[in-house]
């Protein structure tokens, strides 16, 4: 496979650098356009392995407020973004909880916790 | 009648930040108006990330936001906080009035500032004609409704502006398992910023349509479809171009204006943080509508600053 | 099954006042209504003019019973609890041409009994109504001509219909009517109903009522009227309900002041074939823009916060109110078309003399209660009131609206009080109806309904079946 220049926007920060991302056989040799190194990082992510951090709210059930907002504490594979979804909506919380706290730990085996954004009691 | 060294109303990004300005600059008797149960204004529902990373240097969520300022305030003794407490007048002799349930209260400051937020634009300010069905919604009444109340609005959805409201909303309709069928921008590029778009967007294969706006939305009960039409560079309908996309659900994301509506009413001039009344500030997204929440709140800073070297 | 006395068929400013009107005999009667709620079709938008009686044919059903409406309906808005205001009406003139047309005008008017009407120069133009075209040379001034909210007369009838003994049945629709000897058997969606006299006040859907019976002699003709609503903070944009010269087939494009304070610009006049057909258009707007500033010059469209279309249920030119011969017992009441609403107390009286004539017998109840609670609106009180009706009940302290200022108390009491749906909501409390159009107060409200009629919320809907607000809850994934 020969290299090719993928154009993409950087989504680290509200900037949103273009980039031009040459690629040689599915690896990334070069990053330009990023005005910092989030840039060049977040390139060699988007094609070598996309993931993203999964942002939603899950159903408490009992508490004060009835959706409780949530992530994923690091990104998570692009590819598996609709099965965690189904997985949210799953998930009930019945205890009150503080901010980080865990909800899930090692959330679909993916090595990364669904933790709460909010406090709720 | 009470007295308070500085009135703050409002309690979102703005208001908080203000309150913890003010106190740091050694104003210690604040009374901060919050209309809602909770801190945090319209951070609550925001639950993607993308705030904080100018304020604080790390990736936040709306809440997680919030709550460091709460957090912050929790630990200001001489900051009383005043929830479900919606100001209804303000005067140019310095004095709010609110309401809390049970209680109709007037407070007479040594200065105030004004942290209102703002509001969304509606359809009817960009005049959509056609009918008036259930199921038009501003993106961030949608975006209450998913993320606050758990209530999904519609299944097949027409985002119309590419403000960035609307653009989180495509995705977060998406992921909730509906189907966003058209971003459409009149203008030829989008008015949300470009990681929205990259990550919200094109991310799902959401097809954007520059250059276009709807025309007319159909529907008696509940929206059926919306007709769309491209528009020249004059932002006038190339006939010929017409076309329908079926829908249950439009979403409004075509910008947003202050809500300065007790200033309005009470005649006072609004230059830049300052008023023409000595004492009576405005910061935050009612002054100006910022992009990012990390302004908002240098923004407000700023105003706390102001407001405690008024007050000294 | 019961038979009752009489079955009136359509619940609008109509219907709902022939109800009350008749709910002071001895009579069983029954509303019926193919809406969720009351005033939901032709009755919802309606401009809220209480027409003094000029610009009708002086030997004019509509033009005797709109004289005899405007008097009427002081006493009746009174007893309801519904505000009325006495705004005066100038029809303005900007040629002597012109002024001969308001000088015939003045001369019809005056021999249907519209009082105090005078013609009004440049000079008491500039005093009286300062945004006027400064081109304008004379107007003519009718001082008995008033503003009303036009659901909240429908609502107050209704209601007091109600605790007079009316059965009014929501999301009925008339299916078919027959004879069963002396009587009628009306089917609707659900059942049927028995009935002595019927009373057809079924608006846009008259002629589809009356033809079940076979009587077919007349057709409505839908014509559209867009109108557009301008931000409160133009309430004094101006001091009387303004008209240009009337034209053959409309009142045209008017100023119109309204009893929640926003001015309204329009209507149009279109004729339509669809009985269904309630979208506005760009062509409308541009058309009530332009007329509209040719009154009053200063008019911006950056001020129309909200806009909606309806259709007038025109029928010739005239009203249709009559006993029919060919099917005894049945009335029709249709056509009503502009000045339906002010001649709507006056069609009442008619109606029940034309009931009384087809033999039903109509014997006075002993007690009749004439009135209605007047609604709470705290920020249309005494401040010092406001206080008191707060702290005695927090919920008229608790904003849910906080573009027009409405309480949690005051959208519940609508809904104690009959509204069912959001938009049954908005016509009584005006919540959701300013400038935010319901961005910040839909969750509340919703759930105070879904709360009050003990429903779930994915059952709220804007206006009754197939308009649910939301489609689903997460709690039944």
């Amino acid at each position: 496979m020969t290299k090719v220049t993928k154009k993409l926007t950087c989504i680290e920060c509200p900037k949103g650098c273009r980039l031009a991302v040459d690629v040689d056989n599915g690896k990334v040799v070069k990053v330009a356009g990023n005005e910092c190194p989030k840039g060049e990082k977040y390139a060699i992510s988007e094609i070598e392995n996309p993931a993203r951090i999964l942002t939603s709210a899950v159903l408490s059930q009992g508490l004060a407020l009835k959706m409780i907002p949530v992530r994923t504490d690091n990104p998570i594979p692009k590819s598996r973004i609709f099965e965690a979804m189904a997985e949210i909506k799953k998930i009930r919380v019945k205890k009150s909880l503080k901010t980080s706290d865990i909800i899930v730990e090692n959330f679909m085996g993916l090595g990364v916790d669904l933790i709460a954004t909010r406090k709720a009691k | 009648m009470i007295k308070k060294d500085l009135v703050i109303v409002g309690g979102g990004p703005g208001g908080m930040a203000a309150s913890v300005s003010a106190y740091e600059s050694g104003i210690k008797d604040i009374l901060l108006l919050e209309r809602d149960q909770y801190l945090g204004g319209i951070l609550n529902q925001c639950v993607h990330t993308g705030f904080g990373l100018e304020h604080f240097k790390e990736v936040l969520t709306g809440p997680e936001y919030a709550e460091r300022f709460i957090a912050r305030l929790q630990d200001m003794p001489g900051i009383d906080v005043s929830l479900k407490s919606l100001a209804v007048k303000l005067t140019r002799d310095k004095t709010v009035t609110f309401l809390k349930p049970g209680v109709l209260q007037t407070v007479k400051a040594g200065a105030i500032i004004m942290a209102t937020g703002c509001r969304e634009k509606t359809r009817e300010m960009v005049h959509i004609p056609g009918t008036r069905p259930s199921g038009v919604f501003s993106a961030g009444l949608a975006q209450k409704l998913i993320n606050i109340e758990g209530l999904l609005p519609g299944k097949e959805v027409v985002v119309v502006g590419s403000g960035d409201i609307g653009l989180i909303m495509a995705r977060r309709f998406t992921l909730e398992g509906a189907k966003v069928k058209a971003v459409i921008e009149i203008q030829d590029k989008p008015s949300g910023l470009l990681r929205n778009i990259a990550q919200c967007v094109e991310d799902f294969n959401i097809p954007m349509y520059f250059r276009h706006k709807i025309s007319r939305i159909h529907g008696r009960d509940r929206v059926e479809k919306v007709s769309v039409v491209k528009v020249g560079d004059d932002l006038n309908e190339i006939p010929g171009s017409l076309f329908e996309i079926k829908c249950d659900t439009v979403l409004m994301s075509v910008g947003l204006i202050q809500e300065n509506e007790l200033i309005d009413a009470s005649g006072i001039q609004i230059q830049g943080n300052n008023t023409d009344v000595p004492g009576i500030f405005v910061c935050g997204n009612a002054l100006k509508i910022y992009d990012i929440v990390d302004w908002v709140t240098k923004d407000s800073f700023a105003a706390g600053k102001l407001a405690a070297e008024y007050i000294k | 099954m019961k038979t009752y006395d009489v079955v009136i068929i359509g619940a609008g400013v109509i219907g709902t006042s022939i109800a009350r009107e008749l709910s002071r005999y001895r009579l069983n009667i029954a509303l019926l209504e193919k809406e969720e709620e009351p005033a939901f079709g032709v009755s919802k938008s309606n401009s809220g003019i209480i027409h003094p009686g000029t610009q009708n044919p002086p030997d004019s059903l509509k033009g005797r019973l709109c004289v005899q409406g405007n008097i009427l309906i002081r006493k009746i808005s009174k007893e309801l609890g519904v505000d009325f205001q006495e705004a005066g009406e100038l029809i303005v003139g900007f040629s002597e041409e012109d002024t001969k047309e308001l000088l015939r005008l003045k001369k019809d008017a005056e021999a249907l009994g519209v009082p105090g009407l005078k013609i009004v120069d440049k000079a008491w133009l500039r005093e009286n109504e300062p945004n006027l075209n400064s081109e304008a040379v004379s107007a003519l001034y009718a001082p008995t001509a008033g503003i009303i909210s036009p659901y909240r007369l429908v609502y107050g009838l209704a209601e007091n219909a109600m605790r007079n003994g009316v059965e009014i049945y929501t999301e009925t629709k008339v299916e078919g009517i027959i004879r069963a000897g002396d009587n009628f058997e009306i089917s609707v969606s659900k059942g049927s109903f028995n009935a002595r006299r019927v009373i057809n006040a079924a608006g846009l859907f008259a002629d589809d009522i009356s033809g079940m019976l076979g009587i077919r002699d007349f057709k409505i003709r839908p014509r559209k009227g867009e109108e557009f609503i301008l931000d409160k903070k133009k309430e004094n944009l101006a001091n009387h309900l303004i008209f240009p010269l009337p034209s053959k087939i409309s009142k045209g494009v008017l100023i119109i002041k309204t009893a929640d304070g926003n001015p309204m610009i329009g209507p149009t006049a279109e004729d339509t074939e669809d009985k269904s057909d309630l979208a506005t258009s760009d062509k409308g707007l541009e058309n009530v823009l332009k007329s509209a500033r040719r009154l009053v010059p200063s008019i911006n469209d950056k001020d129309i916060i909200a806009y909606f279309a309806g259709l007038r249920p025109a029928a010739g030119d005239d009203f249709i109110i009559r006993h029919e011969e060919k099917s005894p017992g049945f009335i029709n009441v249709a056509g009503i078309q502009s000045p339906g609403l002010t001649a709507s107390p006056a069609i009442a009286l008619l109606a029940r003399d034309i009931l009384k004539d087809t033999g039903l017998a109509l014997r006075k109840k002993l007690i009749f209660h004439p009135h209605c609670k007047k609604s709470i609106h705290i920020f249309s009180m005494a401040l010092s009131k406001t206080k008191g009706l707060i702290a005695k009940d927090a919920s008229y302290g608790d904003i849910v609206c906080r573009c027009e200022m409405i309480s949690a108390g005051e959208v519940r009491d609508s809904i104690k009080r009959g509204a069912r749906t959001m938009d049954g909501i908005k016509f009584r409390t005006r919540a959701q109806g300013g400038r935010c159009h319901g961005s910040f107060c839909t969750t509340r409200i919703m759930k105070i309904l879904a709360e009050e009629r003990k429903i779930p919320l994915t059952g709220i809907t804007k206006r009754g079946k197939g308009s649910e607000i939301v489609k689903k809850d997460r709690v039944d994934d």
